[in-house]
């Protein structure tokens, strides 16, 4: 089974929302004035000199709001007019014009005046102005202080770890315009309509009733359009609501990056306490992350990394606490992994270090500190199949011959001199499930139709990670007809209210379900007129004929379904609770090669053993798998957000900012599923796989990590490698050259 | 001459689409999805990520045939496509039955978004339409950016394809591209024409101040496209057939500036090995198909790519000016940041390469990414029977010569070379990378070098 759209990619014929541009005559472009400075005073505003321009039909400023302007998804701390500019280019007022060009024209000739501020464009300033959004945010067991000083041994250290943009490669975009009686339309490249439509009515001052956001599919989104497609979309409506026009807001690339959140990026200091044999006795861990200007998803996000700084291993006392800092930057946001990253590096990069330390290998440290059944987390949950963290990792070092890899690699390393190898295996653990329980719901309203084909509504949004593919799949075999009979509409909020973002993973989980409890309704009504009609004599009738006749004797073809996520809860005062339906687990292995002279580096070969439940679509599923892990390598090694003095990001291009090419697809790539693993309550017994698999990309990092210890391995100081994320090929020569001295 | 006109043709899917009226810096990008072909996608505006490819019919150099080019349409002025025949991803399916390469992206998993597919597919499309299957280039699609499938299953589609299908477009492609048109367009009070010989060009720059000469576009592009830049009058030197020459003599070979990096790969056939290793590292085939030599130099960016290829292989310009032409050492070329020899009105109208060529030369290049990428640091290291050259971008202001350095280099003193660049080099530190790693590797460049040489890689 392919991609249900795969034939409209292929052609050209998929539409994404800019696409929708030419069916608007009369359609305005809107465009943005940039604030110069990251942090400043607006002091005077004056946009009447855009009017002069030819094509400009209108400004949105303040005073143009009707309701509440400010798109900020929870502290409301987000003015889309602001008097305070607080990050780089932040957009003051917006001009709307007949063409772009003409809109570009009238923004530059909107007369702006600002008094800079001092401003906040590192972790380490904001720390030292104590600048934070929020925290200290605290999970602990035991006593950590304890436990690290009776060690054996105790090591501690410092880890920053860079963000990364999505680059989703549809940039955000909104096209609204009025409806048919009195309401608005918008169209919106967004993970979360409803809440597009919350931030819409409530820009607007009007019921959400009077607001129709819809979402046809996405050219990517990776949860950088989760919250943030919400001010793009309220703006069009805005530019609507005052000019009776249909406007499109589209961000070009450029602009896209200057204005987007992108992942957090995390400073992390800790200290361990750990036995002869590598075994954890303690770990203390801050964490602060870059929240940016604003508040948004920060809370969430630092929650799951404290929630998976343990990643698949079992640490007896921890005490982790964590910050999210207040910069002049972009509004740091989610990203596929959800802070669950930033968490998981740090204990294999821990874990690597005292591996060193002891002179073990780092395969055997792992392993050693994984959960084993009945262990229960930092959070007091206890960890479901525990022993597959286990199975995943003997399959995986037996499939990929992990064993006689690392003695060739050994003999190749001890026989060059200017390159060396790594190796290195290591393991995810993820939970799924959002961790604000009440997210944990979804609906669908499924509509058959007299000759048997049947439209199917859910609350779920498509970004191509195929949760159409997959639903209809779920629809067809749960109606009992050929997936060609079910067509998966636009997703709209008015056919589904209040949804939750399609995020978490768990978009199958939540909206598969949903759609089978509805189909599953519609099945037994059908069933029961099946047994009248088989009463009657009429046997083996098609399911056409079946939803005829059940019209004729008035019974409903629809309905909608609900589910909500059993037995989950969290109490964040005590920091303890089941947050996660289950876990899903994976391990990767990968062998690089760098070159000494320069520390470029290339990935040889990865193999892959993913637990995926019983897979609704392994073509989806293997692509995730391996989207996810490229997605994490180029995290983890080559994309860079660097932002200037300024607040200015530097790296604000494709030109600059450099994602996974061609060339970066390991030449060897295998991917297994994990057999005999079919999970009990989830539809299906499938299990998530959006996030997980861009954690098993630690695999590369660790094993540049070996290859740059082989470089030491001569030297008298040998051992723990310290390599901040990215492991850009600067970073790797200067980590060479560490290594060599 | 012709007097300005409003208008002009081109063909696009096969269907003649009349021009009126439009600014020239639409984009051909912009101009078919206005046609309501929504297939081609503007991902970065930039040429890195190829979302917005279409093919190009273009004459085949030596060849009484045509060839079909991928570009980056979101880099080609509509103007510079006046008279020629354009196919986007809507064309490349035919009565409803997809093409070949279409089927293999769809069976194999291909896409997942979607929005960078079309662009995939017409890269694909057009490797399967230049070669057999067995000397296809699997670089052939590294311009085309992917976020979603990691790309195995875009590489799985692309080994699966067989020899070149019949079809309108491999028809097509049996008979020669249409001849280039002289086109002298105006509107919206900006300029664009396409002169069809060095002296009508040269006269056209004379008579129009302000005027800027433009051949790929792949630069002046991408200011148009990030920073709204709007250029009065270009004059396209595309058409230009004195530019386009490609001679060999016993003495050296000459190549005219306007051919673009994919033509001289194909003329070149008796090119040393540090060519061949160069030009896949110079840029994506996307930008190869579109961006010329002249361009790359004549931009004079410290960090284009062929300079410190051509400066170690000894390369000299030839200019042209309707008072004569000259010919200087490339080394003369770069005056200071992004400032040339040129004086206004002249055109860098060739490139000329001395024999023999040197019979050891090494182009590196460290860059974040190992292709299509801009360099942190290139070095190019050439020893000819004459001595050592070593040439470097990214390292100062222009890309430049280090004569101390190659004097050690040439009695075999690495570690005197190394300091003599140490304090000859003076780079900066960017987000590319730090002034410190730009010396290293400046230095440690030279050590590979004789790593390599001496057999230990």
């Amino acid at each position: 089974m392919v991609h249900e759209s795969a034939t409209a990619h292929v052609t050209g014929e998929a539409l994404y929302t800019d696409d929708l541009l030419a069916r608007f005559p009369g359609l305005l472009h809107a465009w943005p004035v940039l604030s110069p400075h990251a942090h400043a005073l607006l002091l005077h505003l004056n946009c009447a000199p855009a009017l002069e321009e030819p094509g400009v039909v209108a400004t949105l400023a303040a005073e143009d709001v009707p309701g509440e302007g400010n798109s900020g998804a929870n502290r409301h701390d987000e003015p889309l007019f602001p008097d305070e500019v607080t990050f780089h280019s932040q957009p003051v007022a917006w001009v709307l014009a007949d063409s772009l060009e003409a809109a570009k024209l009238g923004a530059a000739r909107v007369e702006a005046g600002y008094k800079p501020l001092p401003h906040i464009l590192s972790i380490a300033d904001a720390i030292g102005a104590q600048s934070f959004h929020s925290g200290p945010h605290r999970i602990q067991r035991g006593n950590s202080t304890e436990a690290i000083d009776a060690a054996p041994h105790a090591l501690s250290g410092e880890l920053h770890i860079g963000g990364q943009e999505h680059f989703y490669l549809e940039t955000q975009c909104a096209i609204s315009r009025l409806d048919d009686s009195g309401g608005i339309l918008v169209d919106s490249s967004t993970q979360h309509p409803s809440e597009t439509q919350e931030v819409v009515a409530r820009v607007l001052g009007i019921p959400r009733h009077l607001v129709t956001v819809q979402c046809l599919r996405m050219g990517g989104a990776f949860g950088g359009k989760e919250v943030q497609a919400n001010p793009w979309a309220a703006i069009a409506a805005l530019g609507t609501w005052k000019t009776q026009r249909p406007v499109r807001v589209r961000l070009p690339r450029w602009l896209d990056m200057a204005l987007t959140g992108k992942r957090h990026p995390f400073f992390a200091k800790f200290r361990a306490g750990f036995e002869d044999d590598g075994r954890l006795r303690g770990i203390e861990l801050q964490l602060y992350s870059d929240g940016g200007w604003s508040l948004d998803l920060s809370d969430p996000v630092l929650w799951r990394a404290l929630f998976h700084c343990d990643n698949a291993y079992l640490i007896p006392a921890l005490d982790a606490t964590g910050w999210v800092c207040q910069t002049n930057k972009t509004s740091q946001t989610a990203f596929r992994g959800f802070g669950g990253p930033q968490g998981m590096i740090v204990i294999e990069d821990i874990l690597d270090r005292i591996a060193r330390r002891l002179g073990l290998a780092p395969h055997l440290v792992r392993e050693r500190n994984f959960y084993r059944e009945g262990d229960v987390t930092h959070y007091g949950q206890t960890v479901k199949d525990a022993s597959r963290i286990a199975r995943i990792w003997d399959e995986l070092k037996i499939s990929s011959d992990f064993d006689q890899r690392r003695e060739a690699i050994a003999q190749y390393n001890r026989t060059h001199r200017h390159t060396k190898r790594g190796l290195a295996i290591t393991p995810v653990k993820f939970g799924i499930s959002f961790t604000a329980t009440f997210f944990n719901q979804a609906g669908a309203l499924v509509l058959v139709y007299r000759d048997g084909s049947v439209q199917v509504n859910h609350g779920g949004t498509e970004m191509g990670q195929g949760l159409h593919t997959k639903i209809r799949r779920i629809a067809a075999e749960a109606l009992g007809v050929d997936p060609e009979a079910v067509r998966i509409m636009t997703t709209s909020t008015d056919k589904v209210p209040n949804t939750s973002a399609t995020a978490a993973s768990a978009g199958t989980d939540l909206n598969g379900a949903a759609v089978f409890d509805a189909c599953r309704q519609i099945k037994e009504r059908l069933r029961g007129v099946e047994q009248d009609l088989a009463a009657e004599g009429q046997l083996n009738l098609t399911f056409a004929q079946l939803t005829e006749a059940a019209y004729r004797r008035r019974v409903s073809l629809f309905a909608h379904g609900f589910y909500r996520t059993p037995d989950i809860h969290f109490d964040p005062k005590t920091a303890t609770g089941k947050p996660f339906h289950y876990f899903a687990y994976g391990a990767a292995v990968a062998e690089v090669e760098i070159d000494g002279f320069t520390g470029q580096n290339r990935t040889l070969r990865v193999d892959i053993l993913q637990d995926v439940g019983d897979s609704l679509a392994p073509v989806v599923d293997r692509g995730q798998v391996e989207g996810g892990f490229i997605q994490g390598l180029g995290w983890l090694t080559l994309e860079e957000l660097i932002w200037d003095e300024n607040g200015r990001l530097a790296t604000g291009g494709a030109s600059t900012y450099k994602l996974p090419s061609w060339p970066e697809m390991p030449p060897v790539f295998n991917v297994a599923f994990l057999s005999r693993a079919a999970e009990p309550d989830v539809i299906h017994g499938s299990k998530a796989i959006g996030e997980p698999p861009l954690m098993l990309a630690f695999a590369v990092r660790e094993a540049i990590r070996d290859a740059i210890a082989a470089f030491g391995a001569d030297s008298p100081s040998g051992g723990v490698v310290t390599l901040d994320s990215p492991a850009t090929p600067e970073r790797i020569f200067w980590a060479l050259q560490r290594a060599a001295n | 001459m012709d007097a300005d006109c409003a208008q002009f043709r081109l063909s696009l899917n096969g269907t003649a689409v009349r021009i009126h009226g439009l600014p020239p810096q639409t984009t051909l990008l912009d101009f078919v999805r206005s046609q309501g072909l929504t297939g081609a996608k503007e991902g970065c505006a930039e040429g890195e990520c190829g979302a917005c490819a279409v093919l190009l019919i273009s004459q085949s150099p030596g060849e009484n045939r045509a060839v079909c080019r991928a570009v980056n349409s979101c880099l080609v002025p509509l103007p510079a496509v006046a008279g020629r025949e354009v196919f986007t991803v809507e064309g490349l399916s035919e009565n409803g039955t997809l093409a070949e390469v279409q089927n293999a992206m769809a069976a194999a998993g291909g896409s997942q978004c979607g929005y960078c597919t079309p662009g995939f597919v017409v890269s694909m499309f057009a490797e399967q339409h230049r070669c057999d299957p067995d000397h296809r280039d699997l670089h052939a699609l590294g311009g085309n950016l992917c976020r979603c499938t990691g790309y195995r299953p875009i590489r799985d589609a692309f080994l699966s394809l067989g020899h070149t299908p019949e079809g309108r477009i491999q028809q097509r492609l049996l008979e020669p591209a249409s001849p280039p048109q002289r086109l002298r367009y105006r509107a919206n009070n900006a300029g664009f024409s396409t002169p069809l010989s060095l002296d009508e060009a040269l006269r056209l720059a004379a008579e129009t101040p302000d005027s800027r000469f433009v051949a790929g576009n792949t630069d002046l592009g991408v200011v148009t496209n990030l920073r709204d830049t709007r250029f009065p009058d270009l004059i396209s030197l595309q058409a230009v057939p004195e530019l386009k020459h490609f001679t060999e003599t016993p003495d050296a070979v000459e190549i005219g500036a306007a051919l673009t990096l994919t033509e001289i790969g194909e003329r070149w056939q008796t090119a040393p090995p540090v060519f061949r290793e160069w030009l896949p590292l110079f840029a994506s085939l996307l930008i190869r198909n579109s961006a010329t030599l002249g361009g790359n130099l004549a931009t004079a960016s410290p960090i284009g790519d062929s300079a410190p290829l051509l400066l170690a292989l000894d390369a000299a310009v030839r200019i042209a000016s309707l008072q004569g032409d000259r010919l200087i050492p490339l080394t003369e070329f770069f005056c200071g940041y992004r400032k040339t020899a040129l004086n206004p009105g002249e055109i860098l109208s060739s490139v000329r390469i001395p024999k023999p060529f040197p019979h050891t030369a090494r182009f590196f290049k460290v860059a974040k990414r190992s292709l299509d990428d801009i360099s942190t640091v290139a070095v190019c290291i050439a020893i000819s029977g004459r001595g050592a050259r070593i040439a470097l971008g990214g390292v100062a202001a222009t890309p430049l010569r280090v004569l101390e350095a190659e004097d050690f280099l040439s009695n075999g003193d690495i570690e005197g070379a190394q300091q003599a660049l140490e304090h000859t080099l003076h780079p900066l530190s960017d987000h590319r990378g730090s002034a410190a790693y730009r010396l290293a590797m400046a230095k440690s460049l030279l050590a590979k070098f004789r790593a390599e040489h001496e057999g230990q890689i």
